[in-house]
């Protein structure tokens, strides 16, 4: 199947629905939005917290609450969305190939393409921690889908490499939930995470944030039996002789997000070392003329507010190329 | 006269908030509160020393929706001692689809008077 459209955003979060919402608001008239998860909205649907769209709303929402909004205002348009839908490639003359379950491949041409997929979460193989490959590891994030969407526990003792907001979102959530969180260890002699959420997720539930540690080894054959956690110097480096024996069941690492850019890459965008996400030739454009960039997808965002405010000049840059060209 | 030290989760900025307080009467009383940038820091470092509160999210379960679960909310902040109460009885409700965001999900929640909401449609 084919599809011919002005403007094609690939991926339904935060960025993707208020740069395809600015492009219509500027007289763009055949846009599709296209989803991988089986709804819109991204991440912030997980993200049950509030905390989001003081600036955007003027008032504190939760997550879902931020989505379900953009959610009805597109619901007020005209605009297309294709769900459950995977992008595979996009080429440079602005090719988008995408599967999905009932029309299988297709192949959708664009004026412009807006990149929004957001970005990933580092895993346990990029913090080359020794030890067995158990099951109960988990990214913050991933642990967060399973509670909060999807409905399932990942365990019961848990430990927590890494302080930033998502591990301390989790802690509050896995204990909320009726788990042990044995303690959050970040091996920087700082918290990655904001302090309102050291206070709200770790002090109000007695939760230990131990700073400058590692993990050194996982423990277990089937199942994680435990962590060893050490002290590192100044140079990160575990110091011989702190090494300390967790019992758990569960790690969730908490280490930061890269920008997810692999659709990038197929088109041939200059990816910019620096933030991992495309180089942005002044108002969200790529390399790639007619291709456009915004929120986590071009560089990692602390607040959602943000990736709008972003998302809504990208969508508006998007709008004028298709004008022009 | 004793002094507790508060930091504000309101907003991202986390001010470190002086709150001196006695009992008076046998009430907890807020004499003077120092160090907070704004007037939402003085409601919720009073309201800590006094009476700490905080809104409660977590999902309840649901039939015939797109997912398992569906995301609520206390519609208020409830007493930061009643947080394990209120899971107790949001865990064992079940809602069918549909459900509108701003539904109320369980009125009074655990007696606080406060109601837990959807805040998402499912």
């Amino acid at each position: 199947m084919t599809m011919n459209v002005d403007v094609a955003v690939i991926g339904g979060g935060p960025a993707g629905l208020a740069a395809a919402l600015e492009c219509r608001k500027n007289g763009i008239e055949n846009i599709l939005i296209i989803e991988r998860d089986k709804q819109l909205g991204g991440i912030l649907n997980q993200c049950i917290h509030p905390g989001f769209g003081l600036h955007v709303f003027g008032e504190e929402l939760t997550g879902p609450e931020y989505a379900q909004r953009y959610i009805n205002m597109l619901a007020e348009t005209d605009i297309k969305t294709l769900t459950d839908t995977m992008v595979l490639s996009l080429s440079p003359d602005k090719v988008i190939r995408a599967v999905n379950s009932e029309l299988g491949i297709v192949e959708i041409s664009a004026k412009a393409v807006i990149l929004s997929m957001g970005c990933r979460e580092r895993t346990r193989g990029m913090l080359r921690i020794s030890g067995t490959r158990p099951s109960g590891i988990y990214t913050a994030g991933t642990a967060q889908r399973l509670v909060n969407i999807e409905g399932y526990m990942p365990g019961k003792n848990v430990v927590i490499l890494g302080s930033g907001d998502i591990g301390l979102i989790m802690a509050r959530r896995m204990t909320l939930e009726g788990a042990k969180v044995k303690g959050v260890y970040e091996i920087m002699p700082k918290s990655g995470g904001l302090r309102r959420n050291i206070v709200q997720c770790l002090d109000d539930f007695g939760i230990p944030l131990h700073l400058s540690k590692t993990a050194v080894e996982i423990h277990g054959r089937e199942r994680v039996e435990g962590i060893t956690v050490a002290s590192v110097d100044e140079n990160l480096a575990p110091i011989a002789g702190t090494e300390e024996y967790i019992e758990c069941d569960t790690v969730l690492l908490s280490v930061g997000l890269i920008p997810e850019n692999e659709v990038s890459r197929s088109a041939g965008i200059e990816i910019d070392p620096k933030t991992r996400g495309p180089v942005n030739n002044g108002n969200f454009s790529t390399s790639v003329p007619g291709v456009f960039a915004c929120g986590n997808v071009l560089k990692v965002y602390d607040l959602v507010d943000n990736v709008t405010k972003d998302s809504v000049l990208a969508g508006k840059a998007a709008a004028d190329y298709i004008k022009n060209n | 006269m004793q002094t507790t030290k508060v930091t504000c989760v309101i907003c991202p900025v986390g001010c470190e908030i002086e709150v001196d307080h006695e009992l008076v009467n046998g009430v907890e009383t807020v004499k003077e509160v120092r160090n907070n940038k704004c007037p939402r820091g003085l409601k919720y470092a009073s309201a800590e020393v006094v009476n700490p509160e905080r809104v409660l999210t977590s999902t309840v379960r649901i039939n015939g929706g797109e997912f398992a679960r569906i995301p609520v909310k206390s519609e208020k902040p409830v007493p930061k001692s009643s947080l394990f109460e209120c899971m107790k009885q949001i865990r064992q409700i079940t809602v069918t689809s549909p459900v509108k965001m701003g539904d109320v999900i369980i009125p009074n929640v655990a007696g606080t008077g406060i109601n837990i909401i959807a805040t998402h449609n499912g």
